[in-house]
């Protein structure tokens, strides 16, 4: 614990923002995560990365409270993701994978809307609206319908959207797919600011290895629903080989094999196999 | 660990309400900025009234008692499109599921009956706006519409029962079948028997008897009598408009339930 962050103000229930104990979901036969122990430090910009399948979007529907795990459990800010989910989501941010804000409605009515389902007092809202646009860049654009945005305008507002409320813990789900370079780096800019300013912790997933080097203390690669290595970029780096990349590290790490999750191709090439066999 | 005093309970209403109202709030501010949607809305109905209604009306093949058909037929059509509308909210879930939306809403501190309610009253608000066009056709095509005060505040109370009750039993469907694919297919064998199988464009008498039976069940049955005892100047009712908004409301709870509770699973 010597090296603790200096961002951190909150007062700490225990060293961790989130703590994980064996989590574990199945669906059916098909054990998505398995026995996940993790946990993650206040301040810290933490990436989950892995292949398709591997598990990452079952771990943040878990911890989003979104999907109830068939064993283990979690922590997030002291509180049981399972038994105290109502208090979870009061201290946690999530922007989805996918471009989702409303485009019919301008980018102040979209913070407005999610500023009366943070309860944030009614006196407070207009501030807090201005300061999350003005944080993110977005005040000249605030009266203007989102569908007229640029991608990583709406990945920013989005972003903006999680962060009215000024959680400790916020989940970005690929946050930077599908963006152009002068966006993607935009937006690593202000996950960044955002930690800085405010100290809140991030948890990301990415298919990026650039993007999880660039921005992450800490990455744990996922395979077969298991962490296959934890560490930092350069630890991870390191531990593969003398001038090994990030991609290597990954690569090595999670059997660099496609599909290797058991999405639908490997099911139906494996099917094909047996039939041949059989 | 019960420590819910009066003053908790009240807080957790203020919130529920509070909740609802914003979700509801996001509708009302999208329809403000997309005027030509609703236009675009106005087509069938007018379709209904102008062309089916004025041929129905030249045939003389419907006992409407003493009402012109048009008039008779003017608050089924007012209800018809109301479901239609409502009717694609389930699409709309799952359309928002796809994209991430609804997790968005559901990892808030959102109750989860409220975002249901939300959706419910937001439906309401475009059938409202339906309202307004169904009513100035029917305005210029004769119908002796009643512009009494109460008459008109039971048609916006129908109107958001009715909007809320589709919407949520749409809401259900989408959260069992969960892809868009198959949701087609069951809202169009849905919404066609619930039209037909309703007082809507005929009198229920002259149904034969097993449809009079599902008639008496559906929702929409009750929905029409009530508007047409409300819209019209002496409408005629045949459950009596107290009933009819009874059935819609206790029929809409029982929606609102269910929905909450199958509505976190469209995510899983």
């Amino acid at each position: 614990m010597q090296r603790t962050e200096p961002v951190t103000q909150q007062e700490s229930r225990g060293s961790s923002i989130l703590q994980t104990q064996s989590l574990t979901k199945r669906f059916g036969d098909f054990t998505a995560v398995a026995e996940l122990t993790i946990s993650i430090e206040h301040g810290e910009i933490f990436g989950l990365v892995g292949p398709n399948g591997a598990g990452k979007t079952t771990v943040i529907k878990m911890l989003t409270t979104l999907l109830p795990p068939t064993a283990g459990n979690a922590s997030i800010d002291g509180h049981s993701i399972t038994h105290e989910a109502a208090k979870v989501r009061r201290v946690i941010g999530y922007v989805p994978q996918l471009l989702s804000a409303d485009g019919a409605v301008t980018g102040y009515e979209n913070l407005l809307i999610f500023s009366k389902l943070y309860d944030i007092p009614r006196r407070e809202r207009k501030e807090r609206i201005s300061d999350v646009l003005d944080f993110m860049g977005l005040t000249d654009f605030s009266d203007k319908l989102v569908r007229t945005y640029s991608g990583g305008m709406i990945r920013r507002l989005e972003i903006a959207q999680a962060m009215l409320h000024r959680p400790k813990l916020l989940f970005l789900d690929e946050p930077t797919v599908g963006l152009d370079p002068v966006a993607r780096k935009a937006v690593w800019e202000h996950i960044q600011q955002l930690r800085a300013d405010y100290g809140t912790t991030i948890f990301l997933t990415t298919h990026y290895m650039d993007e999880a080097d660039e921005l992450c203390g800490r990455v744990a690669i996922m395979h077969l629903g298991k962490v296959a290595a934890i560490g930092s970029p350069s630890e991870l780096k390191s531990s593969v080989g003398d001038g090994a990349t990030l991609d290597d590290a990954f690569a090595y790490y999670s059997g660099a094999e496609e599909n290797s999750g058991g999405g639908y191709r490997a099911t139906s090439r494996v099917r094909r196999v047996t039939e041949r066999v059989g | 660990m019960q420590r819910l005093g009066i003053v908790n309970y009240f807080g957790v209403i203020t919130n529920f309400i509070g909740k609802t109202m914003a979700i509801a709030e996001l509708e009302a501010r999208k329809l403000h900025h997309d005027f030509t949607e609703l236009l675009t809305r106005a087509v069938q109905p007018a379709l209904w009234l102008l062309i089916f209604g004025e041929v129905l009306a030249q045939v003389r093949a419907i006992p409407t008692g003493n009402l012109p058909y048009i008039d008779f037929m003017a608050p089924g059509i007012l209800a018809q499109s109301v479901l239609f509308i409502a009717i694609f909210y389930g699409i709309a879930i799952i359309w928002e599921r796809d994209l991430g939306i609804v997790h968005k809403f559901l990892a808030t501190p959102t109750p989860r009956s409220a975002l249901v309610l939300g959706k419910a009253l937001s439906a309401g608000e475009r059938g409202l706006a339906q309202a307004v066009i169904v009513y100035a056709l029917a305005l210029a095509l004769g119908v002796r519409l009643s512009w009494n005060i109460i008459s008109l505040m039971v048609v916006v109370v129908v109107i958001i029962l009715g909007s809320a009750l589709f919407s949520t039993f749409s809401l259900i469907i989408a959260c069992l079948v969960k892809t868009r694919e198959r949701f087609m297919g069951i809202g169009q064998i849905l919404t066609m028997p619930l039209f037909f199988a309703s007082n809507a464009i005929y009198p229920i008498s002259i149904m034969p008897s097993w449809l009079q039976v599902i008639s008496q069940i559906n929702p929409l049955t009750y929905e029409v009598d009530a508007l047409r005892a409300s819209m019209l100047i002496n409408g005629p009712t045949a459950y009596g408009v107290p009933f009819d908004l009874l059935f819609l409301l206790v029929a809409t709870a029982i929606n609102v339930a269910i929905a909450a509770k199958l509505y976190p699973r469209v995510v899983i």
